[in-house]
């Protein structure tokens, strides 16, 4: 039985709790954005106005001053081990606000919400949610703390992938999306109960000192990690994880698919990190389990198999959306690349190869948005012609691809130069990896451009002469993130600062 | 004034960005006039050019630039990496005696470009800005210093390929585009691991950190005795080679990766093949020499047999692949794959007539192969076909554009007194006086055997004889009791117009100039590929 803590217990426990609170500002500033949203909802309900997207987008930018603030703070973890406030946590924790921002803005152009649903209701609050969620799951240095942070993204995310409650693909994605994700969580959770019962811990610093102070059984420790990494896995969206990611991006309103593939990803990627860089050993031959693998090598495996498997699948994709959820499964693979290479270098790459495919991805699925508002279409047939109706668009979404393919001069060129520079600095180590990895951007430049050839080689089958200008301030978003996709190809220092700064975990030193 | 001659394009680019489309010849002029200012300065910077200095890599306790001519040298991006050290890029641009000539090249085969696009009626906004975006890229490659500059600029070029093969193009063109940006992305993405490998290898020997400068990777000296690249790691050096030198012979096109070319040239507007043989071509072997080469010294020394053997191939089967062409666009793609063998072989023979000859053999091809692709395109525009056979007797109708023609042809099959006969030779000289390409060069002479049948047997089906009953054009008596020649819906003057000969005469005087006179370009490149030869030539035979 467990016993009733005394007074004075009691009473350094609360304090230890207000002194952690200081350091959880932007957390309880988003979760007082969420209730606010949904009391504005209550207030504006019935109205169809912007009231709603405009308050998330300034509460989303107010939060922001808030995670600035804590650049200043020490690294530290807080509410006893369960959360950790470090460089790491305080990058993602940008890169989530902003994702949570350019998710409403893409939504705000989205002209099928207007015709599928009848309010917008706690769609924003939604979103704001699965922000505190990622950020909580980048934060998270315990096994519990992952869990709750990962369910509470993995609940948004559900709903809001069926926020088309009358579209029958929407439905159908989001129950797929419940159930893979259910018997990933499921799977995961089996994974952590292993590590308890071989160090009796939580918190991952403390597994890992257990780990290798007490030594452990291989076999179970490598089935543990598989189980684990079939929980992350799934939320990255790799082989052989992937099997709800083409439906699900396919069936989910675009917005929801965009945020996913960016956001929810780098979530996944963030948790994977920390979990795997600072809980499990690596390094020396004595982690080897028996029969010779380690979790670097399951990494390597998945990241091999998915940039195979999802840019040679990509190849007879016909619909624009689910050409870009095989490219995503593609790109998970070359991020994993950057964390094979186990060092702080590499996790520098990885953190800018997010960066840059969190501009090209929201980019490319913004101009299909605002394609799909004018012709009503994702397919890729009925993007022909389109390059000489919609100029900026269709010159935006070459630039995207070209950038998702990796050339230069383009933001997606230097993050694969940074991956495969990091690869390579292992001598000839990893050389084979980097192989494959350019191999199959080879192999991606073929659907890539299927997207421009139709575009601009083929000519559009009607020749109706419809206005297909999707207005002023779609044309600046637009034409801004292609400006910046070109610009940081070319001047990416500030960002790969950033990247290095981010680099940075508590309780850890990277080689 | 580097920066200004690759960038101006992209300003005129810019430029007609903000012009509206249905203003075509407002466009056209101020593509021209970027296209004209480029060509002051490349005439500014061969009247500056000083033929002594080298250039190619820095002299030990030199200056580190080397002696590079208008250098400009900018720190551009550097990171810090942790324990990596640091990543130094530098916008480092310069001029020497491989490049100049290339520079030359290039803004005269772009200016010719821009006239011969006069006729594209199609899109032609969006026409100029892709053309300008490729001229850039172009003159870019030949004077970055810098590897990663340059492999941005090498993959800049991709794009506005692709779509202006693709847009403006032939009926097969979809084809064509994606085959062309396959194969050349193919190549280049190898060379972005070499590229990061030798990052790695080299130090810069004034700074002490890593660097992309081409001018100190030229320096066997500046390698880290262990990195994948350095000279410890023989087995990766070679592989790094092949690497990087099949990245180039993609684009020379060298067998057997030339299946691109044949393609692509049939299905690109004229303009286009014009800027793809006179100039693209051209950087698959100048990459060779700047790049590929120099880097690897002694893998080259040990691997010119090989390409001595490949150059012979290309030679000979581009010959008779030419031979059996119908389409006579398709033949003049042959022939420049057959001609772009004697550079290889020049190369392989790795002696200074050899290299000399090769590099002005690239100079030439690219005005005599532009030449060639100009007169395909007047007789497209008029008769709206290519096919060999469907045409004779035009001598007689047609005297101007025969008389240009037979000088592009003996041109290119390397009579004396033109400019292909200088190159050619001098590339033999070269070859035969190696020990190792000597036989080689034995069996590449029945190349221009092969070479002059096909051109000859062209000219003379096309050109000489009495129209054919199946041809692409008509004759009528006309008032003044001459046969005239008819070509169905062509409303332009039968024989060459202004404009055209406004493109053609220049090429034309500067073939019959340098096959009189070649010292101009060869007193530019001696110097630098003497320099050139003892950096490959190892330091046991030197």
């Amino acid at each position: 039985m467990f016993e009733l803590p005394s007074g004075a217990e009691i009473q350094s426990i609360i304090a230890s709790l207000k002194l952690s609170v200081e350091f959880f500002i932007p957390e309880i500033y988003l979760s007082l954005l969420f209730m606010l949203l949904i009391v504005v909802d209550l207030v504006a309900k019935g109205k169809k106005n912007n009231l709603l997207s405009i308050t998330t987008l300034l509460g989303l930018a107010g939060s922001i001053y808030f995670i600035f603030r804590q650049q200043t703070m020490p690294a530290g973890e807080l509410f006893f081990g369960m959360y950790v406030l470090d460089e790491f946590a305080i990058f993602f924790k940008y890169f989530f606000v902003l994702s949570g921002i350019l998710a409403v803005i893409i939504t705000m152009a989205d002209e099928q919400f207007e015709s599928e649903v009848k309010s917008m209701g706690e769609y924003y609050a939604l979103v704001v949610a699965m922000v505190i969620g990622m950020i909580m799951m980048a934060s998270s240095a315990d096994m519990m703390m992952i869990f709750l942070s990962m369910e509470l993204v993995s609940f948004t995310a559900f709903i809001l992938t069926g926020y088309f409650k009358r579209n029958p693909r929407s439905s159908e994605a989001a129950l797929k999306y419940l159930v893979y994700g259910g018997v990933s969580s499921g799977l995961m959770v089996y994974g952590f109960s292993l590590i308890y019962g071989l160090t009796a811990e939580t918190n991952l610093i403390n597994i890992s000192s257990a780990l290798s102070q007490h030594g452990y059984d291989p076999v179970v420790l490598i089935l543990a990690t598989l189980l684990v990494l079939a929980g992350f896995g799934y939320k990255i969206g790799a082989v052989p994880f992937h099997f709800w990611a083409p439906d699900v991006y396919e069936g989910a309103p675009t917005p929801v698919t965009a945020y996913l593939s960016v956001a929810s990803k780098a979530a996944g990627f963030a948790l994977l990190m920390r979990f795997f860089y600072i809980a499990v050993p690596h390094g020396g031959p004595v982690y080897e389990d028996i029969i010779g693998i380690n979790w670097v090598s399951l990494l390597i495996l998945i990241s091999i198999a998915s940039m195979i498997y999802g840019n040679v699948v990509a190849l007879w994709q016909k619909n624009v959306k689910r050409l870009l959820a095989y490219s995503s499964i593609a790109h998970a693979g070359y991020i994993l690349l950057g964390i094979i290479v186990m060092d702080a270098f590499g996790t520098q790459a990885t953190l800018l190869y997010l960066l840059s495919y969190f501009l090209m991805n929201f980019g490319a699925f913004y101009v299909v948005i605002l394609i799909a508002n004018k012709t009503g279409s994702e397919n890729l047939e009925d993007y022909r012609g389109l390059g000489k109706k919609m100029p900026l668009a269709g010159a935006a979404l070459t630039v995207f691809l070209i950038s998702l393919v990796g050339l230069p001069p383009t933001f997606g060129f230097i993050g694969k130069l940074m991956i495969f520079s990091a690869l390579l600095t292992k001598g000839s180590l990893y050389l084979w990896l980097a192989l494959i990895g350019i191999m199959t951007s080879v192999i991606s430049l073929y659907y890539y451009m299927l997207i421009p050839l139709n575009m601009y080689l083929r000519e559009s089958p009607s020749s109706e002469q419809k206005n297909m200008n999707p207005g002023l301030l779609p044309n600046i978003i637009m034409a801004a993130l292609m400006f910046l996709t070109l610009y940081f190809g070319l001047f990416f220092q500030p960002l790969a600062d950033f990247a290095k700064y981010g680099s940075t975990l508590f309780g850890l030193k990277l080689p | 004034m580097l920066s200004l001659i690759v960038f101006l394009p992209i300003i005129a680019g810019l430029i007609i960005l903000a012009v509206p489309s249905s203003q075509k010849q407002i466009i056209r002029i101020v593509s021209l006039l970027a296209a004209l200012a480029q060509g002051v300065l490349a005439v500014l910077i061969w009247r500056a050019y000083d033929p002594s200095l080298p250039g190619i890599t820095a002299a030990p306790g030199g200056s580190p630039l080397g002696s590079f001519q208008f250098v400009e040298k900018v720190p551009w991006i550097g990171l810090k990496l942790g324990a990596m050290g640091s990543l130094n890029i530098e916008y480092f641009l310069g001029v020497d005696g491989i490049s100049v000539t290339m520079i030359i090249l290039t803004a005269l085969i772009s200016a010719i470009g821009v006239l011969s696009s006069w006729t594209i009626q199609k899109q032609v906004k969006g026409y100029f800005i892709l053309y300008n975006l490729l001229a850039s890229a172009m003159m870019g490659c030949f004077v970055a210093l810098d590897f990663f500059l340059f492999y941005v600029f090498w993959e800049l070029m991709l794009l506005p390929m692709y779509f202006l093969i693709g847009i403006w193009g032939g009926p097969n063109r979809e084809y064509a585009a994606i085959k062309f940006f396959l194969y050349t992305l193919f190549g280049s993405v190898f060379m972005l691991l070499v590229m990061i490998g030798l990052y790695f290898s080299v130090i810069d020997p004034v700074t002490g950190n890593h660097t992309f400068s081409l001018v100190a990777m030229a320096n066997q000296a500046n390698y880290l005795q262990d990195a994948i690249l350095g000279p410890h790691n023989v087995m990766w050096r070679y592989i790094a080679f092949a690497v990087l030198f099949v990245g180039f012979a993609i684009k020379v096109p060298m067998f057997p990766f030339h299946t691109w070319l044949p393609d692509a040239h049939v299905e690109a507007p004229t303009p286009i093949s014009v800027i793809l043989a006179g100039v693209l071509l051209k950087l698959g072997t100048y990459g060779m020499m700047r790049i590929n080469f120099p880097l690897f010294p002694e893998v080259f020394h040990a691997s010119m047999y090989v390409i001595g053997i490949f150059g012979a191939i290309n030679i000979i089967y581009g010959a008779f692949c030419a031979l059996a062409q119908q389409d006579l666009k398709k033949m003049v793609a042959y022939s420049s794959i057959s001609h772009m063998g004697y550079v290889l072989l020049g190369l392989a023979a790795g002696n200074s007539e050899g290299m000399i000859g090769a590099l002005y053999q690239m100079f030439n091809h690219g005005t005599i192969t532009a030449m060639l692709f100009l007169l395909v395109g007047v007789i497209y525009d008029r008769a709206h076909t290519r096919q060999i056979d469907k045409f004779g007797g035009l001598a007689s109708y047609m005297p101007v554009y025969a008389a240009i023609v037979t000088v592009a042809w003996f041109a290119s099959l390397g009579l004396p007194g033109l400019s292909g006969f200088i190159s050619e030779a001098l590339v033999f000289v070269g070859a035969f006086s190696s020990i190792t390409t000597r036989y080689i060069a034995m069996v590449s002479v029945l190349g221009i055997v092969f070479g002059a049948a096909y051109l000859l047997w062209s000219l003379q089906r096309m050109f000489l004889g009495k129209r054919k009953p199946d041809a692409a054009y008509d004759l009528e008596v006309g008032a003044d009791g001459h046969e005239h020649i008819h070509f169905h819906d062509w409303k332009g003057k039968i024989d060459l117009d202004g404009r055209e000969l406004t493109m053609l005469v220049p090429l034309v005087v500067i073939t019959i100039f340098l096959g009189i006179y070649p010292m101009p370009v060869l007193g530019m490149i001696t110097s630098s590929v003497n320099k050139l030869v003892e950096v490959l030539t190892p330091l046991a035979i030197r």
